[in-house]
């Protein structure tokens, strides 16, 4: 810890630190880019994952706080860095570091209007191009007025702009993303095989794809800024709609958040019920996934087939929780009702039903030859690169990176069930198949531990009636369906947040897409897509 | 013997001479020409409407049936209806014209399509001494017209002026001339085997046993090759890349509306089924009734279904399999398809051929 | 020789998964289906008790309910689906009171997120279980919980 101190003084002398955990330090930014290489670089802090990356308007100054994390080490550090001017704020960009800070600090850039310099893609990432203001500056005018509902088609500019350092002052230039002589096909935002409204725009030549460029913000619905005008137990309603398919993890992250910043005690039983429910959860993305996955691959069959059995963990969290997709079931300190009584019995009857299954899916699918050449060798993604990109979940787990929330940080009572971290390390799609596959019966196997054993007591204590979280900045992720997800809360000590940021998944997952798909097919393309599994309401927040 | 004394308990002939002998009463010889020629015209349009409809059906059931579903049951018993109702709603569908397409190559491709799988339909053997074409090279002509198909899939992708249609256009015409060589050499192995192109005869020659079961080790691969060729030049899964839904989300007719849809549509079923038709005169013995030696009275009973019904349920066999490895597979991707082809299947099937002379050359066939 | 015992063993394996595809399918050809036929079904189509269907205000069979007026659902509700209208009336013994005239729920705009039901203090709103919802405009979304001349149930 002090160790990291001297080198952060070393590189940037002016940093100050604030109190607490972790640590955290405010760079200048003029320093900025080079600490974050040195932090990456230097054997002794070795911060290679960017957790989160989140943009900041805190009133004087605009700015950004950054999670980091080493795989390598465990620890973990936050970075802030900001700018007082708000007309033309400018930030160094770290995506020549952390790869998954070209997204991020798009997004930050459509929000808060931050330049980044030195960023290859400056454009909007979500907004229309033509949107007025940056929606999530404190001082945004949000009337119908400035931005109206348009009708008329949003042209997507071929070029972009990336904006340079030069003398102290931020120099744009234009730079060409497609050329005239491209053959671009969209893919999407309505096409059977991105699984929501997203739009890849994707370089052909022939049937080789050469080039793909992600574009998003179809459905986005902007739930970070309305979360910071509701009170947080209205907020707990709104994560259940990211992705839609870790619904209870979800709002399991945010209400962990919640409590951790108030100090509030989970009662045991309540522990337990989240980790059956958030198992559940994971058991039918991950039947899902598999479904879908199949149909992408032209397996139509198979697909109903996930869906038979899906069906059964829909019916048995319908029971407990009252929704099948939206369970709405997590409450800050506990959960909203006690379990069903047929819950126990249901899974009991599940466990003994899927894994026969599960053989039928090995048998249809996992070792039909077709099946097996369309994803062996397919988008490899190295494990420096999945780190870099922040691929967290099972797809970073198939590349070889022990990423799971799970056993890194256990929470629920994840730290007294035994279970494996299924980690391979191809890389490739049949590997991200076969990890799901197999976390499909690790997930059971977590759940036969857990039915037997629920302790007896509250399933919640009582909060008061207006709640309020002291002031701070407080984060905490858990392993979602399809990764790491994650929630920063900055509260004022007030009713409502002052900023929440959710650390989807799912945008890593996408930011990657053009790195795996291209040099392959337009077959590859949707393999690669199906086997990364994300969910667009999540990376559309 | 006793398997050539089979008689059809409903005998075409009769009925088509019944036909000839009323006109040629009232009219001259070219008018009896005319007008039979219009009856067949209509006849071989009705049914292949009919068959269409009803293959539409069966192919929703079936799937369903596969997918732990019930398919079509609303529309009349067990939905069979559906498909009726189906036609009707596209035919009175608005086509919709489309900007800066060929106008004239669109509108014609569809046609070309159905054109060429009715020609081919009109090729089949149904049942004894009902068929419209016979020449002495049935085979070749069959061969000749089917591949006319590919031409409207070409023109059809080509002149949508869309790029997922180009696309699928591309991969379909790819696909299609590759698997056309697996079809002719197949067809070419049993011709080998018949000792004729004439379809008719070629029947004829399987009524001592089918050659899949006379024809030795060459004419079960030939029917393997002939099934797996065959799948891929109907467009269906696993090889139903042209207009892979997932991935061009409907290929080459993604443009296409109301009935100009309807044609592809229907001569993509109707493909299926001559598909299943040509396996079922040269591998199944078209017509012909299953009859084991020396189980006379077997063989008796088995006469007395009529040719039409044995066809049309080896018809049906052969569509079930074609329709289970649709239902079951994945679909490959362009470059596996092309691999399977001339890596896998091309091979084969010349040393197939190459087997079969030699069968055939020293007698060793049943 | 090598080489081309891998192009055989790769296509006969290739072969045999295949097969083993299609018996698993042929077999749950011939098994039972699992269509639920709706509405067929609907006599015997129960939702689960904790099903979040609608938001109503049970009256009991005077024609009275449980609702105060006192706003906490609208106040906690994160969309602004409930509306609660209310008017202060004097009663006999002179005492001014809130009574309620009308509740409004705009089910279209509604999370089932069950801040109103859980912040009722006297349990005057619930969910049931009918789930048929569609109508043919949004206006009849909205709707009047509280019957007409419904009162306040005496204590």
């Amino acid at each position: 810890m002090n160790k990291i101190k001297d080198k952060l003084a070393l590189w940037a002398p002016s940093v100050v630190f604030a109190e607490g955990e972790p640590l955290t330090a405010t760079v200048p930014a003029d320093r900025f880019h080079d600490t974050a290489r040195n932090l990456k670089e230097d054997p002794d802090t070795r911060f290679d994952y960017l957790v989160c990356l989140t943009g900041m308007d805190w009133g004087e100054t605009l700015g950004a706080v950054y999670h980091l994390r080493s795989t390598e080490l465990g620890h973990e550090i936050v970075l802030r860095t900001e700018t007082a001017d708000r007309e033309n704020p400018c930030l160094q960009s770290v995506s020549d570091v952390w790869e998954t800070a070209n997204l991020n600090e798009r997004e930050v850039f459509d929000f808060f209007g931050i330049r980044f310099t030195g960023h290859p893609d400056m454009r909007r990432l979500f907004l229309r191009t033509d949107w007025e203001g940056y929606p999530l500056r404190k001082d945004y005018d949000a009337s119908p007025e400035v931005n109206p509902v348009r009708l008329e088609n949003d042209e997507s500019p071929d070029t972009t702009t990336v904006w340079e350092e030069r003398d102290g002052k931020a120099v744009a230039s234009e730079r060409v993303i497609f050329d005239d002589s491209e053959y671009v096909v969209n893919i999407g935002p309505q096409h059977p095989a991105t699984h929501g409204v997203l739009r890849f725009r994707v370089s052909l030549e022939g049937e080789i794809i050469k080039k793909v460029d992600v574009n998003c913000g179809y459905i986005h619905r902007g739930i970070e800024k309305m979360c910071e005008s509701l009170t947080y137990p209205q907020t707990l309603a709104l994560t259940d709609r990211l992705d839609y398919l870790s619904a209870h993890q979800n709002r399991h992250a945010l209400c962990m958040c919640i409590e951790k910043a108030m100090g509030i005690e989970v009662p045991e039983r309540a522990q337990y019920i989240r980790t059956i429910m958030d198992e559940l959860n994971r058991l039918s993305s991950h039947l899902l996934f598999w479904s879908t996955l199949c149909m992408d691959l032209g397996a139509l069959t198979a697909f109903f087939y996930g869906f038979r059995d899906r069906e059964k963990v829909l019916d048995m969290m319908e029971e407990t929780t009252g929704g099948r997709l939206i369970q709405n079931y997590n409450v800050i300190g506990g959960v909203m009702a006690d379990i069903h009584p047929n819950l126990v019995k249901r899974i009991k009857e599940f466990i003994v039903y899927l894994p026969k299954m599960l053989e039928e899916y090995d048998e249809v699918f996992t070792g039909n030859v077709i099946a097996r050449s369309r994803m062996q060798g397919i988008g490899i993604l190295p494990k420096d690169v999945a780190v870099s990109y922040g691929v967290t979940g099972p797809s970073g787990r198939a590349s070889g990176w022990h990423c799971d929330v799970r056993k890194l940080k256990p929470y629920g009572v994840y730290d007294k069930v035994d279970f494996k971290e299924i980690v391979r390390t191809g890389g490739d799609t049949f590997d991200r198949y076969l990890v799901r596959v197999d976390e499909i019966r690790e997930s059971l196997h977590i759940l036969e531990q857990l039915v037997d054993n629920i302790p007896q007591g509250d399933y919640a204590v009582k909060t008061k009636p207006i709640i309020r979280v002291p002031e701070g900045c407080y984060f905490s992720s858990v392993e979602a369906s399809r990764g790491e997800f994650g929630v920063y809360i900055e509260s004022r000590g007030d009713k409502y947040p002052y900023r929440v940021k959710f650390r989807s998944p799912g945008l890593p997952l996408v930011a990657v897409v053009d790195r795996l798909a291209s040099g392959g097919k337009i077959a590859d393309l949707i393999a690669v897509g199906g086997s990364l599994d994300y969910v667009v309401p999540d990376i559309d927040r | 013997m006793l398997l050539n004394t089979y008689t059809d308990s409903i005998d075409f002939q009769a009925f088509t001479g019944w036909i000839h002998g009323v006109l040629s009463g009232a009219l001259p010889a070219w008018g009896v020409t005319l007008v039979e020629c219009v009856l067949i015209g209509l006849g071989l349009l009705l049914g292949y409407a009919l068959i269409a409809l009803a293959l539409i059906y069966i192919e929703r059931k079936v799937c369903a049936f596969f997918q732990c579903r019930l398919g079509p049951n609303r529309v009349g018993p067990y939905g069979t209806v559906q498909s009726v109702a189906d036609m009707i709603k596209m035919l009175i569908k608005e086509l919709i014209s489309i900007d800066h397409i060929d106008r004239f190559l669109f509108n014609l491709a569809p046609f070309i399509v159905i054109i060429s799988s009715v020609l081919a339909f009109g090729c089949l053997p149904f049942a004894k001494n009902f068929q419209v074409l016979d020449y002495n090279v049935g085979i070749f002509f069959l061969m000749a017209v089917s591949s006319i198909g590919i031409v409207g899939i070409l023109l059809a992708g080509w002149s949508s002026n869309n790029k997922y249609s180009l696309i699928g256009a591309m991969r379909s015409g790819a696909q299609m001339i590759s698997y056309e060589l697996s079809i002719g050499l197949s067809i070419m192995t049993m011709v080998v085997l018949a000792g004729t192109m004439q379809i008719s005869e070629i029947v004829e020659r399987q009524a001592d046993g089918w050659f899949l079961f006379t024809g030795h080790v060459p004419a079960v691969i030939a029917f393997l090759i002939y099934l797996v060729a065959g799948t891929a030049e109907t467009n269906r899964g696993p090889f139903d890349l042209p207009e892979a839904d997932s991935e061009l989300t409907a290929g080459y007719h993604t443009e296409y509306s109301g009935m100009h849809f309807g044609f592809f549509y229907l001569a993509e079923y109707l493909n299926l089924f001559i598909v299943a038709g040509i396996a079922t005169t040269l591998f199944l013995g078209g017509w012909m009734p299953l009859h084991v030696a020396g189980w006379d009275s077997f063989n008796a009973v088995m006469d007395y279904i009529p040719s039409i019904v044995w066809f049309l349920a080896k018809v049906g066999f052969v569509i079930f399999v074609i329709m289970w490895f649709k239902w079951t597979f994945p679909r490959l991707r362009i470059d596996q398809l092309l691999r399977l082809e001339w890596k896998y299947l091309l091979p084969l099937n010349l040393v197939n051929l190459m087997l079969m002379v030699i069968v055939v050359v020293f007698g060793l066939h049943f | 020789m090598n080489g081309f015992k891998k192009y055989m063993t790769s296509f006969f394996s290739g072969l045999l998964s295949l097969l083993k595809g299609m018996k698993v399918t042929i077999r749950v050809f011939f098994r039972k289906k699992t269509t639920e036929q709706y509405p067929e079904n609907r006599d015997t189509l129960k939702m689960f008790d904790r099903f979040r269907g609608q938001l109503v205000m049970p009256h009991n069979e005077n024609n009275e309910h449980k609702c105060v007026a006192c706003g906490i659902c609208q106040m906690n509700c994160p969309n602004g689906s409930i509306r609660v209208v209310s008017e202060t009336v004097t009663d006999e013994e002179g005492k001014k009171k809130k009574v309620l005239t009308r509740y409004e729920y705009d089910l279209g705009s509604c999370l089932y997120c069950q801040l109103c039901v859980r912040s009722c203090p006297h349990g005057a709103i619930e969910f049931d279980t009918k789930f048929e919802h569609a109508v043919f405009t949004r206006e009849k979304l909205v709707r009047r919980l509280n019957r007409e001349g419904s009162t306040l149930v005496k204590k």
